[in-house]
């Protein structure tokens, strides 16, 4: 697969923070990567080791100290509508209904529009994530999972240029994970947003993504590895499951997983170019190599 | 601690507390408190204030309601300035660090400084009784106010705050839909405990400047040695406090509810 193409382009991205004694504490060194039009990139790593910090980058929720970031040809400067972001907690205001709370975004990035169409269009989306009986409800009286629906429905709603999702199933069970993993990639589908995950779900980043962009422990992160995910689209979910690729992918990403944990600077080699990645010893590795989260209901997105 | 809870404890609690107090005033005033009216007494007494709350016979000499009811108004007056001063003081205090370190010291030193103390300041500036009485009022009930106002918006999660910077909303805006609701819980907070304050300087102002209301009528009883009338004063100024408090207690619980 080729990628010529550079939506989001990120170049030397680095951020670090003084510290009172000593040198500056570097949390991500060197983050360089391009993620083409219409393509969904996953980024994987060890918690703590920088991926949300690169992603609050991107959204402009924090300023990178140095490299710098362009999307669709402008450089990022500042946060704005123009990227949907996803938050690990949904992040929703408790005093406005689920329809209020996607509405008002709506009404940032179409304030020329009516009351009514915009109202409109939120309902709709709110609609696709399966809320529709749900407008007037508020965050308090949704379940976690249906509150992320509408966290969706609200970065959806905004018709952005690219998705940011911040490990967005991150404090959700494992079966509405699975739920919410098919509401997003059915709306994806729909327009095929260029659209960045930062996850540390494997199975997640497998299901969902083009790619899978592999995280060094922090201190100083950087990109470890590239992983090209073959899985044609549309994707459902046994298949992916049942892909004779599927179990030689995920040994790879829980070894890079595993020898980070172990040895965090052991990975050196940067790669930059996504076609020469090294070849990787296989075979099965402890408690990661489990299916964990699929051997419970392998289609159970036919209940979402 | 393991008590047993029975149907109706929480009427049938209250009134044996004030069966005990009026047993124990009872006491009191057959033994060591020959000058305290007996419970009975100050029945007798109160009787054509309390019959005819709203029944007006002279200047001080009006049905308790009806004294109620003028020392509300007053109330009304200073809280209400109290609150509009407060709550956006309140607002930049908690926005702003270098605004908070500026006046953080003086309101510290300004908050516990009495009633008793304001009200002359107040006749001096004011010449007037009723204006005096009014800036006594807002001065001392506006700290609970601003405090809490300034904790609320302190207290305002980044999450909301990311919510505001990723949509790009205004100023005008994150004000709006934002800041102002998720700090209103605390407001209230601050506004409830603003109200109680209020009410417990009215009785104070009221006796210095003499003016007709609860206060004014309890402090012109003890000069008029009709002590069973302090005790129906002290009892409706409880009594109204209580209510007072109660009724902002359910807003704020509202509030509250939405808050999580």
């Amino acid at each position: 697969m080729n990628h010529p193409e550079k939506y989001l382009e990120i170049w030397k991205l680095q951020k670090s923070y003084p510290s009172p004694s000593g040198p500056p504490a570097m949390i991500v060194e060197d983050f360089t990567l391009n993620v083409a039009e219409g393509e969904f990139v996953s980024v994987i790593g060890h918690s703590g080791c920088g991926k949300s910090t690169v992603l609050s980058m991107i959204a402009g929720l924090n300023d990178p100290t140095g490299g710098g970031i362009v999307l669709a040809g402008r450089e990022v400067k500042e946060a704005g509508p123009d990227r949907g972001v996803v938050f690990q907690a949904p992040c929703l205001l408790p005093w406005m209904t689920a329809l209020q709370n996607v509405t008002l975004g709506v009404e940032q990035v179409a304030p020329n529009k009516s009351r009514a169409e915009q109202r409109a269009i939120a309902a709709h989306y709110l609609d696709l994530v399966g809320l529709g009986d749900s407008l007037d409800v508020h965050p308090n009286q949704l379940s976690g999972g249906m509150r992320q629906r509408v966290g969706i429905a609200r970065a959806f709603a905004l018709s952005p240029m690219m998705l940011l999702l911040d490990e967005p199933f991150g404090m959700l069970d494992s079966l509405t994970r699975m739920e919410l993993q098919q509401v997003l990639l059915d709306l994806w589908a729909t327009d095929r947003k260029t659209a960045l995950m930062v996850t540390h779900d494997v199975d997640e980043a497998l299901f969902l993504s083009d790619r899978i962009v592999m995280m060094t422990n922090g201190p100083a992160a950087r990109i470890g590895d590239i992983l090209e995910v073959p899985f044609a689209r549309p994707r459902d979910r046994h298949d992916v499951f049942e892909h004779p690729e599927y179990d030689r992918l995920r040994q790879r990403l829980i070894s890079f997983l595993e020898d980070n944990a172990q040895h965090p600077k052991v990975r050196e080699e940067m790669t930059n170019d996504p076609h020469n990645i090294p070849p990787r010893e296989l075979g099965d590795r402890g408690s990661f190599s489990g299916r964990r989260t699929f051997s419970v209901t392998p289609k159970s997105h036919d209940a979402a | 601690m393991n008590e047993r809870k029975f149907r109706g404890d929480w009427i049938v609690l209250p009134f044996l507390g004030i069966v005990a107090v009026v047993v124990l005033w009872a006491i009191s005033s057959k033994t060591w408190a020959p000058n305290l009216p007996t419970p009975w007494k100050t029945w007798e007494v109160s009787q054509p204030y309390l019959m005819k709350p709203f029944e007006k016979r002279g200047e001080l000499d009006q049905g308790i309601l009806r004294f109620t009811w003028y020392s509300l108004i007053l109330v009304a007056k200073g809280y209400t300035i109290a609150l509009l001063i407060g709550t956006p003081l309140g607002f930049v205090l908690g926005m702003s660090k270098m605004f908070a370190k500026t006046f953080d010291p003086i309101i510290q030193i300004l908050r516990p400084v009495s009633p008793l103390a304001w009200l002359p300041l107040g006749l001096v500036l004011f010449q007037k009784s009723e204006p005096a009485a009014i800036f006594t009022i807002a001065l001392c009930s506006m700290w609970p106010t601003v405090l809490n106002t300034a904790v609320g918006v302190r207290a305002i999660p980044q999450d909301y705050l990311n919510v505001a910077r990723v949509l790009n909303l205004s100023r005008m805006k994150t004000l709006l839909k934002i800041l102002l609701p998720a700090t209103l819980p605390y407001m209230f907070t601050g506004f409830r405990l603003s109200l109680g304050i209020a009410w417990l300087v009215i009785v104070a102002a009221e006796m210095l400047t003499g003016s007709p209301g609860v206060g004014g009528f309890l402090w012109q009883e003890y000069n008029s040695l009709i002590y069973e009338h302090i005790i129906l004063c002290i009892v409706t100024i409880g009594v109204i406090g209580f209510i007072l408090d109660r009724l902002m207690g359910l807003v704020e619980r509202r509030l509250q509810v939405a808050k999580a």
